[in-house]
């Protein structure tokens, strides 16, 4: 079993074979499931992150009202052809935001490795398959790379916002994402590790601070740039650029952060955004008095 | 290793909006119902942490009375979980308690009935992965993999007949520990195992000497 990213790396050197096998390899050898099972298995959360995306995609708006509908709005952008970005890169963004929309709205998803940073790995990915034209085996693949990196992360640190903040989520995810959008364009193994290193070192320290407690806002929004960094990131890994913080070393540094930011900024509610005063505004229309009362709320409906 | 597999990170199938406050709260919640072996008519849900201070916005609330309900992570019907509740007459109280525990997303759970009691504390830790730590006051530790949970008074040899059962069924034993309150007392062993238990080892267990209560967890 692979403890961290540096053995990973070395285990699919020395056996000439892409993260995924390792990880498909080891998943075998843990659960005890056939080769194809545990294909079959990846398949069936391929096919619920489809969904997500086509739902998304065709609007949806949650209950709450605070989000749904930008992930349609910014597909209209792209076909007018006057975006500066570029289309991958939007399409990314739009992709990853429609899941969350889904996500916000109590639909179903395929957490990655959250629910709150859902949107990043699907987004990305069904972005790149435009132009990779991958085969639905290569995408099954593309997730196997994402949870190997995951594991390593949540082994080794955190990967949820109440333990670590949103760099634990957001952050965990976008490095997963840029790492199998290496693999899958034929980049190398270490080449993955760098661009993981490369995402997750721009978003260390990222606070956990959801409006009102609801994985609204800014979750959706931070999987859609989280989704522009993993890409921006892989471009960056597959040039040859590599970090001078090794990706080991830069799990070990969120870790720390983690353990040393205050629990206000860690999925409470209580400080960063979820405490300026908008978000209290939006926090009263919502729920119709405060926080403390909630249980009375509750209690009482 | 606290996760052992790629399908705890890509994974699960689940009904949003959080992974941890949701799904693992749903799958606590749903262990719990497991090991009252039925459908509580009261339950008494201690929040603490986040878990305490968002509840609300991430439907920490429907998804714990779903997995009492028996509800799965993807199960539909979970954003109508209180609704459901109150037809099927469960009766449900939510306390928020200020304690800092190890881990911020603490869930306690008292169950009732007529006849019974039970107390679980369970934590979600992150994406949906939970840790049972601790059942009717017995400090343990429980993934929510496949797993045996055998009550028995506290003698010695008890715990080399349960093995020899489950070795006579060539069932591989992932993680095992025992726990007791006082010695001599009533004891709780917890048998995560990688086959699947059938009705016949279960039955076996029973009729140990000492055995009080035999109970299967599946995934």
């Amino acid at each position: 079993m692979f403890r961290n990213v540096a053995e990973l790396v070395s285990i699919a050197e020395q056996d000439q074979i892409k993260i995924a096998e390792v990880m498909i390899r080891q998943e075998i050898e843990v659960s005890g499931l056939s080769h194809e099972d545990v294909i079959a298995k990846m398949d069936r959360n391929l096919t619920v992150m489809e969904q997500a995306v086509e739902r998304g995609l065709k609007g949806i708006k949650s209950h709450t009202g605070l989000t749904g509908g930008d992930s349609v709005k910014l597909q209209n952008y792209i076909n007018s052809g006057k975006s500066l970005t570029g289309t991958l890169l939007l399409d990314a963004v739009s992709k990853a935001m429609a899941t969350n929309e889904v996500n916000a709205a109590m639909g179903t998803i395929c957490a990655t490795p959250t629910a709150g940073s859902a949107g990043v790995v699907p987004g990305t990915l069904f972005a790149v398959k435009d132009i990779l034209n991958p085969t639905r085996e290569e995408m099954i693949e593309f997730l196997f790379t994402s949870a190997a990196f995951g594991f390593v992360v949540a082994n080794n640190a955190f990967i949820s916002g109440a333990a670590g903040g949103c760099q634990a989520e957001v952050g965990s995810a976008s490095g997963m994402a840029a790492a199998a959008i290496v693999e899958l364009a034929g980049g190398t193994p270490s080449q993955s590790a760098e661009a993981f290193a490369i995402t997750l070192k721009n978003m260390l320290g990222l606070v956990c601070d959801p409006v009102a407690g609801l994985v609204e806002v800014p979750c959706v929004k931070r999987n859609a740039l989280g989704a522009s960094n993993a890409l921006t990131a892989a471009d960056m890994a597959l040039a040859g650029i590599v970090s001078k913080i090794p990706c080991d070393e830069v799990i070990s540094a969120m870790y720390a952060i983690g353990q040393s930011m205050p629990s206000a900024l860690r999925e409470t509610a209580e400080g960063g955004l979820a405490a300026t005063p908008t978000a209290r505004r939006l926090e009263r229309e919502i729920f119709g008095q405060p926080k403390e009362k909630l249980i009375d709320y509750l209690v009482n409906k | 290793m606290k996760y052992r597999s790629a399908f705890d990170i890509i994974g699960p199938v689940m009904i949003g909006p959080s992974s941890s406050h949701t799904a693992g709260a749903a799958r606590i919640g749903r262990v719990a119902r497991t090991l009252f072996e039925k459908q509580p008519k009261k339950a008494v849900i201690s929040l603490y942490g986040s878990f305490a201070k968002t509840y609300k916005g991430h439907g920490t609330d429907l998804a714990l009375v779903a997995g009492l309900l028996d509800f799965d992570t993807f199960d539909e019907r979970i954003p109508m979980a209180l609704e459901i509740a109150e037809q099927a007459s469960m009766e449900i109280i939510f306390q928020i308690e200020d304690a800092v525990t190890e881990h911020p997303n603490t869930v306690k759970l008292n169950l009732f009935d007529d006849e019974s009691e039970f107390e679980l504390i369970g934590v979600s830790i992150g994406g949906g992965a939970i840790e049972i730590t601790e059942i009717n006051s017995f400090q343990l530790k429980l993934s929510g993999d496949p797993a045996i949970l055998v009550t028995f008074n506290d003698r010695y040899g008890i715990i080399s007949s349960v093995t020899t059962i489950l070795s006579k069924y060539r069932i591989n034993i992932g993680h095992m520990e025992v726990s007791r309150k006082e010695k001599g007392e009533t004891a709780i062993m917890v048998i995560e195992v990688d086959e699947k238990i059938n009705d016949e080892v279960i039955r076996e267990l029973t009729n140990l000497k000492d055995v009080t209560g035999v109970i299967r967890m599946v995934e």
